[in-house]
């Protein structure tokens, strides 16, 4: 039992976390925003140029063979720093896709783009009506020659706006909610019949709903089993919350630290208002509630390496439950405890809220999550 | 970073596992499972059991009586005697007053002392809280005065848990009066038969008799019962109460209430099925679960830390453990009650060690709900803690 940082996992660590402190201030931030897309390509091309984009990857893909804890490490800094670019969609999930499911011909197209940065991903899975549910698909997928037909709606599709290459979920089989049936399809954001409405979100990221209608990909376009890709895109997702879970832990941290810093030096009657204890046990519940968080991340993290898949599953799911509580916790009480200026757009701790928020909402929320482990029968 | 223990921690927890199976009196046993209280006889057989074993002062050091466990051990140890259940070492001795001879005793008094806590030939109880003295402890006004070669000790201690067992106490008296609050305290033991030493029982709200009034009139105590130097004993009994980081989450005693839970949920009914069948009961299990899994997990990164690092610089994590883990206490107390409903009702007349049973053990749930209340209060209430993470923590 350990929970240490390896030597090299502490320099990446203070690599990941030097490059954001270098270039990622909150005024960085604000520039970034306002450049074409809504995110620097030149923040995108330092982290390629430190091998960030080329961790989980294995080597023979060219990329350094990290684990779970690697990732834990860099979207938790990421999550300190509020970063707007799309590690999660390319990185996490997109890479994701290609390294549980890829052949090797599509890793070979694909991987060395995430890897120097060139190329951008993002996962069309959400629709109308599937909610959380990832075996929701009414898009369609249906066999043309050797390839494939792709019509439906995608919404919310992060990066969607932005990306080169989408990953979509498509049903290649039986009714809408079956299990089985449905496929992942890599499609060319560029395809023809490919139209994308794209929009910020409300924690400054952006997003897109895309149609798609009569878009034609050939064979090789499939990961995985076309008909039975719901056990790939589970895996995929399970880390993409649990990397959403370590980014979460760095929101927290920093809306903490930031918290606290306004309570020692914001002055009321004649005091810091720090020194009130309603206002001080507040942050200490604050405080609780991070670390719980902070350990169920782990706990995410290091379930990848469980041997049963439904246990990893049941893992992943009671994380996103306490970061959802944690973090809902954490969010509102930074708020009023800023007073005034927690409301603020000019302030740093709303947009901390704001993307805590988000992550509550994504791939499952509080109650969702909570429902999966009661249906697992329970943790202890 | 890895979960996982190693094969010889595995190994350990089996032989641990083992022991208790095979030597915690039943009786023992099933009282502890049913939430009942336990004779003093009963939790001294036991206490002697492991101490025969070499576990009864398991963490002291080596010289003293000690395993030289690592901080993983001692977690697996502690876990599973949770999880049996068995009565815990009576910390009055072993936790408390044990490591502070031990650490600022002179030589006598470890050799008069120590063999003697581990075998539960002396059982101990703490003078440390008085009625004007709660949270604000170092405001105690016991006094011990010197004339020649002894103290003379008059005063009030409250909340004095099963004084009415013991034989010894270890005591904070005001040795100054003029000296800062902190500053004029001393740290004395003394025999509870000493003339002048009565000990009047306080009844809890669960009927339960675990805590005691004790009243010291004129009580003659020896100068050489004096442990450390006069005047020192405020920093003797901050040590003392920083001693115990870990234990105080009793995720075993929790994960044990929970199966206990779990079995009686599958057998009553509510709308013709099992109340374990319900799906917002079924929530509200796994919402505990998992807040005791975070915890779990929190306290593995304290004992973790400790083993790497020393237990010198507390980690920031381990302030956490107190107030959640009281808090799940209650919760999986209150989940309990909820359990059995109406049936909670019935009041089982019972001696205040648990014999003269008349009823089955769901008649002690009610009380166990309400016994529990005091986990938030004792050992530095909730609030306290609260204060320590402002200050130690935040820096506020």
């Amino acid at each position: 039992m350990d929970f240490d940082l390896s030597e090299e996992q502490r320099l990446l660590k203070e690599s990941i976390d030097g490059l954001l402190t270098d270039s990622y201030d909150f005024d960085a931030r604000k520039k970034y925003q306002k450049e074409k897309g809504g995110w620097s390509k030149a923040v995108w091309g330092k982290l390629a140029e430190q091998g960030l984009l080329g961790l989980p990857f294995a080597e023979a893909d060219g990329g350094f063979g990290a684990g779970a804890v690697e990732t834990m490490i860099v979207m938790e800094a990421l999550g300190k720093a509020l970063v707007l670019e799309p590690y999660l969609a390319t990185v996490v999930i997109g890479g994701g896709f290609l390294r549980h499911g890829g052949s090797a011909e599509q890793k070979a197209a694909h991987i060395p783009g995430i890897i120097d940065g060139s190329k951008t991903f993002a996962f069309a899975q959400l629709e109308k009506n599937s909610r959380y549910d990832l075996g929701d698909v009414a898009t369609s997928a249906k066999k043309k020659g050797a390839g494939w037909v792709i019509d439906g709606e995608k919404f919310v599709v992060l990066n969607g706006e932005n990306a080169d290459t989408l990953i979509v979920t498509a049903r290649t089989k039986g009714a809408q909610r079956d299990r089985s049936g449905i496929g992942v399809f890599i499609v060319p954001a560029n395809a023809k019949g490919v139209t994308r409405k794209g929009y910020p979100t409300q924690d400054g990221l952006h997003a897109a709903d895309i149609t798609l209608t009569g878009v034609e990909v050939d064979g090789s376009a499939a990961i995985g089993d076309p008909e039975n890709g719901l056990p790939l895109v589970e895996r995929v997702v399970d880390e993409a919350r649990t990397a959403m879970c370590a980014e979460a832990v760095g929101a927290m941290d920093e809306s903490l630290k930031s918290t606290v810093e306004y309570l020692k030096t914001r002055k009321q009657f004649g005091v810091p208002i720090g020194s009130f204890q309603t206002l001080q046990h507040r942050a200490a519940d604050m405080f609780v509630a991070l670390e719980q968080a902070r350990s169920m991340s782990m706990f995410a993290t290091m379930a990848a390496d469980f041997d049963s898949a439904k246990e990893r599953a049941t893992a992943v799911a009671a994380a996103k439950v306490q970061i959802g509580k944690s973090g809902k916790f954490i969010g509102q009480q930074s708020i009023q405890l800023h007073g005034g200026i927690g409301m603020t757009q000019e302030a740093k701790i709303g947009h901390y809220f704001k993307r805590l928020t988000m992550i509550e909402n994504t791939f499952g929320d509080t109650d969702y999550h909570l429902r999966r482990v009661t249906d697992a029968g329970g943790l202890v | 970073m890895d979960l996982a223990f190693s094969k010889e921690e595995i190994a350990f927890r089996e032989e641990v596992r083992a022991f208790f199976r095979d030597n915690v009196p039943p009786e023992t046993r099933r009282k502890m499972v049913e939430g009942r209280h336990l004779s003093k006889d009963e939790m001294v057989a036991w206490w002697r059991i492991l101490n025969k074993k070499g576990w009864g002062v398991s963490h002291w050091p080596k010289e003293y009586g000690g395993t030289g466990w690592t901080s993983v051990q001692h977690y697996i140890f502690n876990e599973e005697l949770q999880m049996h259940p068995a009565p815990a070492p009576l910390a009055f001795g072993v936790s408390m007053v044990g490591p502070v001879i031990y650490t600022f005793g002179n030589e006598k008094q470890k050799k008069q002392y120590l063999p003697r806590i581990a075998n539960v030939d002396d059982w101990w109880c703490q003078g440390f809280s008085e009625p004007g003295s709660g949270s604000d402890l170092a405001s105690l006004k016991t006094k011990a005065e010197r004339k020649g070669d002894k103290y003379i000790i008059n005063g009030q201690k409250t909340w004095t848990t099963l004084a009415q067992h013991a034989d010894m106490i270890f005591c904070l008296c005001r040795t100054d009066t003029n000296a800062k609050k902190q500053m004029g305290i001393s740290f004395i033991v003394f025999d509870m038969k000493s003339k002048g030493v009565t000990v009047r029982p306080i009844e809890t709200i669960d009927g339960g008799h675990e805590v005691n009034e004790v009243f010291f009139d004129d009580v003659e105590v020896p100068v050489e019962n004096l442990i450390g130097e006069e005047n020192k004993g405020w920093d003797y009994a901050k040590f003392l109460l920083g001693n115990e980081r870990t234990g105080i989450a009793r995720v075993g005693v929790s994960k044990e209430r929970l199966r206990r839970i779990k079995d009686l949920a599958s057998k009553v009914e509510a709308n013709g099925k099992p109340v374990l069948e319900d799906q917002g009961f079924r929530e509200k299990l796994a919402a505990c679960e998992i807040e005791l899994k975070a915890l779990e997990l929190t306290q593995l990164r304290v004992v973790a830390d400790e083993g790497k690092h020393g237990k010198g610089k507390p980690n920031p994590a381990s302030s956490v453990l107190k107030i959640k883990g009281s808090e799940i206490q209650q919760t999986t107390t209150e989940l309990l009650m909820e359990v059995i409903g109406p049936f909670a009702a019935p009041y089982d007349v019972h001696g205040d060690d648990g014999s003269n049973e008349t009823m089955d053990w769901t008649a002690q749930i009610a009380p166990s709900y309400f016994n529990n209340r005091k986990v938030s209060i004792y050992g530095g209430s909730n609030e306290i803690q609260r204060n320590i993470i402002t200050k130690a923590v935040l820096g506020l």
